[in-house]
């Protein structure tokens, strides 16, 4: 399809049984920047990065209409394999999800899914994946023990890890700093900023100053509605909306 | 009060048999087989027996107990045909042992002609215990968070993936629950296990051999004033076999544990 859009939703709409909760959004994703989709809590934006990767597919009652289109292909088409589709789109959840395995296993899960690799080609892939979410230097004397065992902070750089190893063109993150400490925080927004080289990234921040911290481009959530989209400086400085201000300065939310 | 009174009626129990029989327990009680209807010599062929008996037991209800957990947590929701599973689990699980014999001395000794054999007995036992093991099986599965799932699809995991790669393993010191459950009521049966396998104190030589197993010897012993002094001995052994069992069972599982978190 056109150049510059690496995801482009058109006109979707997604329902939880009879709750909406997304409504007829438009967007369009470019490649390599940091997308940042911010808002009150419960006005869409887990469903949106969920419907992004299909995870809403495990929900029982859950339709959509319209489209959501990555490099030009429909990702709801019937012949779309779901599981590709997901390696492409990596996803990191709001709350740190090591596996109970050895932190290793974790970041070697992705790949060893989809075909037998052999050892040596794994370590390499499982250190360069934890180098790329610093935490290489933290966890390389003990690969082979229990990822419980991490900080908190640790635990989601992991699961940041987990989602490299696969090599994904798009990040989804859901709040991914949400119960780390401030330090755990710019560690990892500092990562962020670093990946941006390779990924495209949507990011639901912490707070807006997280938002307006990392991202190039923002979109206001509220009430399953996307309200105004912009670059950052434009949205958190002179947005067009009533709406997107009084949240932005602080109004509520 | 009450929780005094159950040790105290186990302390009993264990008192009583133990004391009776712990004299009689000498390796040759171990490793000899009954002589004179058991009488005399030890009872190594009822250990084989049971062992026997158990092993098939486990070998067919495990997976099929396992499974239909996994059926039922995974693969549907509620509905109409888990309702029906669940209901018709409901029921098994009620259903006194002997009617279990009887449908297996109908069933496999006699229709499948299979004859009082240790594979009859085994698929008995097993249809016994699939209540139990479906059950505890379930529940452990259930007990698994949902993020573990979405972790394992969100980086491109299949369904089946997810199942043998994240649920069924974190579910694995439950099910084993279920099926240590399992072992202990496999080896302390006796009126299933009469119909179906048989009595026999001949050394078993395969799976379509008739045994006797030690609970049913100590029944024999015990209800035919063969020899108190020898029915005690085999209560004693077997007490000892389902300690043993569970403690290892206990030092596997927590090693288990340990090696994961």
């Amino acid at each position: 399809m056109s150049q510059g859009k690496k995801i482009f939703i058109k006109d979707f709409s997604f329902y939880y049984e009879s709750f909406q909760a997304l409504r007829h959004i438009n967007l369009d994703i470019r490649p390599k920047e940091i997308f940042t989709v911010f808002g009150p809590a419960r006005s869409g934006k887990t469903t949106l990065l969920k419907s992004l990767n299909r995870l809403t597919d495990l929900v029982f009652g859950a339709r959509h209409t319209g489209g959501i289109f990555l490099d030009g292909t429909d990702i709801y088409d019937p012949k779309v394999d779901i599981t590709h589709l997901r390696r492409r789109i990596g996803m990191v959840f709001d709350l740190p999800t090591p596996l109970p395995m050895s932190i290793f296993d974790n970041v070697a899960y992705g790949p060893k899914l989809n075909k037998m690799i052999p050892k040596k080609r794994l370590a390499e892939m499982v250190e360069k994946a934890l180098r790329s979410a610093a935490l290489w230097e933290e966890v390389k004397d003990r690969l082979h023990t229990s990822a419980l065992r991490l900080s908190g902070g640790q635990q989601q750089r992991l699961c940041i890890a987990r989602v490299l190893a696969l090599e994904p063109e798009v990040l989804l993150l859901d709040e991914p700093c949400s119960g780390l400490d401030p330090i755990s925080t710019a560690s990892i927004e500092e990562t962020l900023i670093h990946l941006k080289k390779d990924y495209t990234i949507i990011l639901v921040p912490h707070n807006v100053q997280q938002a307006s911290r990392v991202a190039d481009r923002a979109g206001f959530f509220l009430n399953s509605e996307l309200v105004e989209e912009g670059p950052v400086y434009q949205i958190f400085t002179k947005p067009i909306d009533k709406r997107t201000e009084d949240y932005v300065t602080g109004r509520f939310g | 009060m009450a929780a005094l009174s159950t040790i105290a009626v186990m302390i009993l129990i264990l008192l009583q048999i133990l004391s009776e029989g712990l004299p009689v327990l000498h390796l040759r009680f171990f490793l000899e087989s009954p002589k004179s209807m058991g009488r005399e010599g030890g009872i190594f062929s009822t250990i084989i027996g049971t062992m026997a008996l158990t092993a098939v037991a486990i070998f067919f209800g495990a997976p099929l107990g396992v499974g239909t957990a996994v059926f039922l947590r995974e693969y549907t929701r509620e509905s109409k045909i888990s309702r029906i599973i669940r209901f018709g689990t409901d029921c098994l699980a009620g259903v006194p042992s002997i009617i279990f014999g009887l449908f297996g001395f109908v069933f496999f000794v006699i229709q499948l002609n299979m004859g009082w054999s240790i594979i009859s007995g085994g698929l008995t036992l097993a249809a016994m215990i699939l209540p139990t093991v479906i059950s505890t099986a379930e529940e452990s599965i259930k007990a698994i968070p949902l993020s573990y799932r979405e972790v394992s699809y969100s980086l491109g995991g299949t369904k089946w993936q997810t199942i043998t790669r994240v649920v069924l393993p974190n579910a694995l010191p439950g099910i084993f629950t279920g099926i240590l459950l399992s072992i202990g009521r496999s080896i302390g049966e006796t009126a299933a296990i009469i119909l179906t396998a048989g009595s026999s104190l001949v050394m078993p030589t395969s799976l379509f051999s008739p045994i006797r197993t030690m609970s049913v010897h100590f029944y024999i012993l015990a209800r035919e004033g063969i020899s108190m002094k020898m029915a005690y001995g085999t209560g004693a052994a077997l007490i000892l076999l389902v300690l043993i069992i569970n403690v290892i069972a206990q030092w596997l599982i927590n090693r288990y544990i340990r090696h994961r978190t």
